[in-house]
C-alpha cells in the first residue's frame, strides 16, 4: 500500500515537473495543479498510516493515534487544497491577460524565433 | 483580558475589516474608499506604536482561547513589533503617494493594500506554522494583484513568471511543514523548538530535510541567489506603489529566516550555507547593479543587495550581528520603498509622451476623456531641485555612505563581523562584497542621476505633486530621525536579536511555563 500511495504521489510530482517546464502557458497551469494534486496527497498521508480508519475516536476506545487517523493533516489538506485553487484561479486570470495583451501563449509573451 | 492584550491582534483584524468594507464600497467612490484605507494605516501604525511602547516583554494572544500547544496562539516579541510597525510606515507612505493619480487606475488598488498589510502583520505575529503558511499566502495572493495593478503588457509577463514561481514555492513550503508534523506532531513553533531538540537521531534527518525544504520557499522570496532571478524584472515592472511595498515582501524571506532557524536550530548546522548564499547573491546583485540601465532593476537589484547582506549577516550567527542587520533591514526597506516612489516620478519627465496612466487607461478601456484631470493640486516650485536631492539621499542610503542609516548598519554590521580576534575567511569576503556593493550602488546611482538630472537636451519638467512628494520626503525624514535615534534603535533590536539567539525566553512564554 505504502509503495502505490508514494508511486502515485511521485508520478504526479513528476508529470508535474516536466510540464512546469514546458514554454507553453496552459502546460505550466496544468503541471501546477498536479503538483499541487501530489502535495496535498503528500500531507494527506502524512496522517495516513492505517487503511480504512476515520480521524473519530468511538466511545469507549482509548484516545491514541494508534486507534484512529490523525485528523489534522486532514483539517491541514483543506486548506491547501482551497489556498491553491483560488491561487490557480488567479494565475489563470494573469494568463488569459497575457494571451490577450501579447498575442502568444509563450510564458515569455514571445516565441523564441522571433 | 484586559483592552492592552487585545492590541495584539488589531494588526490583523484592522485591515481585514477595512478591506472587505473597501470591497463593499461603490468602485468610482476612490474618496471614501481611501478615506476608509488611510484611517485602517493610521490606526496600524498607532498599534504598533502602543505595542512598541509597553516595552520588550513577549506577548502571546491565544486566538481561540486554548492554551498553547493546542490553540493557534499569536505572538508578539520586539521584532515583530517592529516589522509590524516597519509595514504600516511602508503602507502609509504607498497609501498617501497613490492618492494623486495610481489609486485611480484601477478598482482595487486599497483593498489589495490593505489585503497586503493583513497577510504581512498576520506572517509577523504568528506563532504557528500552518498559519504562517496561511498568511503567507494571503499576503502573495494580494502582492500577485498588486504586481498586476494597472495592467499593460510588461506587467502582465512580468507577474506571470512571479505567481508561477511563488505558486511552486508555496507547495515546497507545504511539503516541508508536512514532513516537520510528521516526524514531531506538532505545528506550533514553540513546541516545534522543543520537539526538534528531543527528536531521536534517527528522525532527525527527515526533520532536517523538512527544513530544508521550507527554507527554498523563504530564500526564494528573500530572492537569494540562485533563486532570485525573477526578482527585478517583476518589481520593475509594478507600478510605484505596490513597487513600494514589495520592498519588504523580500524582508518576509528574510524574517522568516531568521525566526525559525534560530528557533529550530539554535542557529546550529546551516549558517555557513546562509553566510555563503547570502554573499553569492550580493556577488549578483554587484553585477546587476552596474549592467542595469533602467532606474527600476536598479532599484531592484539593490534590494537584491540588501536581501543578501542580510542573509549574509544572519548567516553569520553571532547575535551582534543579527541586531545589526536587522537595522540595516529597516534602514534599507524604507529607503529602496522611496527610491521606488521617486522613480516613478523621475521617470515622468524622462517620457513626456509615454504617460504611464495613458497605457492603464488603454488596459481598462477606459476613455480618455475620463483622465483624472491632471493641472488640480499644487505643483511644487523647484521641482528638478527637490527630486534631485531626494534621489541623492536615496542614493547614499543605499549604497550605505553617511549619514543616512545605510551607513550605520553597514558599520554596525562590519564591526559585529570583524570583532573575534581571529577574522574568519567569511567574515574578510563580506567585508570586501559589503565595500564593493556599496561601490557599485553609488556608480550606477551616480550613472543615472547624472542622466536625468544634467540632460543635455530640452526635457520638461516633471508635474508633479505635494501628495507625491510629501511620502518620499517623510520617509527621507523618518530615515534621518533613525540616524539621529540610532543608540536607542540599535539597542531595541540588538535585544531583539539577542533573544532571537536565546530562544528559550520566547519557549517558555508561548508555553506558559514562566
Amino acid at each position: 500500500m505504502e509503495l502505490i500511495v508514494s508511486l502515485g504521489i511521485g508520478v504526479l510530482a513528476g508529470s508535474g515537473v516536466w510540464l512546469l517546464l514546458r514554454p507553453r502557458t496552459f502546460q505550466v497551469i496544468v503541471g501546477l495543479s498536479l503538483l499541487s494534486y501530489s502535495v496535498n496527497l503528500f500531507i494527506f498521508f502524512m496522517g495516513w498510516v492505517r487503511g480504512g480508519r476515520a480521524p473519530i475516536v468511538a466511545p469507549g476506545t482509548p484516545g491514541s493515534l494508534a486507534g484512529f487517523a490523525d485528523p489534522l493533516p486532514q483539517a491541514l489538506v483543506l486548506t491547501a487544497i482551497v489556498i491553491s485553487f483560488a491561487t490557480t484561479a488567479l494565475l489563470l486570470v494573469a494568463l488569459l491577460a497575457a494571451r490577450g495583451l501579447t498575442g502568444t501563449d509563450h510564458v515569455d509573451g514571445r516565441e523564441e524565433d522571433e | 483580558m484586559s483592552a492592552a492584550e487585545h492590541l495584539v491582534v488589531l494588526p490583523i483584524v484592522v485591515p481585514l475589516v477595512a478591506a472587505a468594507l473597501i470591497v463593499l464600497v461603490d468602485e468610482r467612490r476612490y474618496a471614501l474608499k481611501a478615506a476608509i484605507s488611510l484611517a485602517s494605516l493610521v490606526v496600524l501604525s498607532a498599534t504598533a506604536l502602543a505595542l512598541l511602547g509597553m516595552g520588550g516583554t513577549t506577548r502571546v494572544y491565544a486566538l481561540g482561547g486554548w492554551p498553547a500547544p493546542f490553540g493557534i496562539v499569536l505572538v508578539a516579541d520586539r521584532l515583530s513589533v517592529a516589522m509590524v510597525l516597519l509595514a504600516a510606515v511602508l503602507g502609509l507612505a504607498a497609501c498617501v503617494f497613490s492618492l494623486a493619480r495610481w489609486h485611480r487606475a484601477g478598482p482595487r488598488f486599497h483593498a489589495l493594500l490593505q489585503f497586503l498589510l493583513m497577510g504581512l502583520d498576520g506572517v509577523f505575529l504568528t506563532g504557528d506554522l500552518f498559519n504562517l503558511f496561511v498568511f503567507f499566502e494571503l499576503l502573495l495572493a494580494a502582492s500577485y494583484g498588486l504586481a498586476l495593478y494597472g495592467g499593460g503588457p510588461s506587467r502582465v509577463r512580468a507577474s506571470l513568471h512571479y505567481i508561477v514561481i511563488n505558486l511552486t514555492a508555496s507547495l515546497f513550503f507545504l511539503v516541508g511543514v508536512s514532513l516537520i508534523y510528521g516526524v514531531t506532531g506538532t505545528l506550533n513553533m514553540a513546541d516545534l523548538a522543543v520537539r526538534i531538540a528531543a527528536i531521536a537521531p534517527d528522525d532527525r534527518p527527515l526533520v532536517e530535510a523538512g527544513a530544508a525544504v521550507l527554507a527554498i520557499a523563504f530564500l526564494l522570496k528573500a530572492g537569494m541567489w540562485p533563486l532570485g532571478f525573477w526578482l527585478p524584472s517583476t518589481y520593475a515592472a509594478a507600478s510605484a506603489p505596490a513597487a513600494a511595498m514589495f520592498s519588504i515582501l523580500s524582508k518576509v524571506g528574510v524574517y522568516a529566516v531568521l525566526r525559525l532557524w534560530l528557533l529550530f536550530f539554535a542557529g546550529g548546522d546551516g549558517g555557513a550555507l546562509l553566510a555563503w548564499g547570502g554573499m553569492a547573491t550580493l556577488a549578483f546583485a554587484i553585477a546587476g547593479v552596474l549592467a542595469a540601465q533602467d532606474l527600476g532593476r536598479i532599484a531592484g537589484y539593490s534590494l537584491l543587495a540588501s536581501s543578501g547582506t542580510l542573509l549574509a549577516a544572519i548567516g553569520v550567527g553571532s547575535a551582534a550581528a543579527a541586531g545589526a542587520a536587522l537595522y540595516y533591514l529597516i534602514a534599507s526597506t524604507l529607503g529602496i520603498a522611496a527610491l521606488f516612489l521617486l522613480i516613478e516620478l523621475v521617470q515622468r519627465s524622462r517620457e513626456p509622451g509615454a504617460d504611464l496612466l495613458a497605457v492603464t487607461a488603454e488596459a481598462f478601456g477606459v476613455d480618455a476623456a475620463d483622465e483624472p484631470e491632471e493641472e488640480t493640486g499644487a505643483a511644487i516650485p523647484a521641482t528638478m531641485a527637490l527630486l534631485g536631492l531626494s534621489f541623492a539621499a536615496c542614493a547614499l542610503l543605499v549604497a550605505g555612505l553617511p549619514p543616512l542609516p545605510g551607513f550605520v548598519g553597514k558599520f554596525a554590521l562590519l564591526a559585529a563581523v570583524l570583532t573575534p580576534a581571529p577574522i574568519a575567511a567569511p567574515a574578510w569576503a563580506l567585508l570586501a562584497l559589503l565595500m564593493l556593493s556599496g561601490l557599485a550602488t553609488l556608480i550606477a546611482m551616480a550613472r543615472a542621476g547624472m542622466r536625468i538630472f544634467w540632460p543635455s537636451e530640452e526635457r520638461s519638467v516633471p508635474r508633479v505633486r505635494v501628495i507625491e512628494m510629501a511620502p518620499i520626503a517623510a520617509l527621507i525624514a523618518l530615515l534621518l530621525a533613525l540616524t539621529v535615534a540610532a543608540g536607542p534603535a540599535m539597542q531595541y533590536l540588538q535585544d531583539a536579536a539577542h533573544a532571537l539567539h536565546a530562544p528559550h525566553g520566547y519557549i517558555d512564554t508561548v508555553l506558559g511555563r514562566r
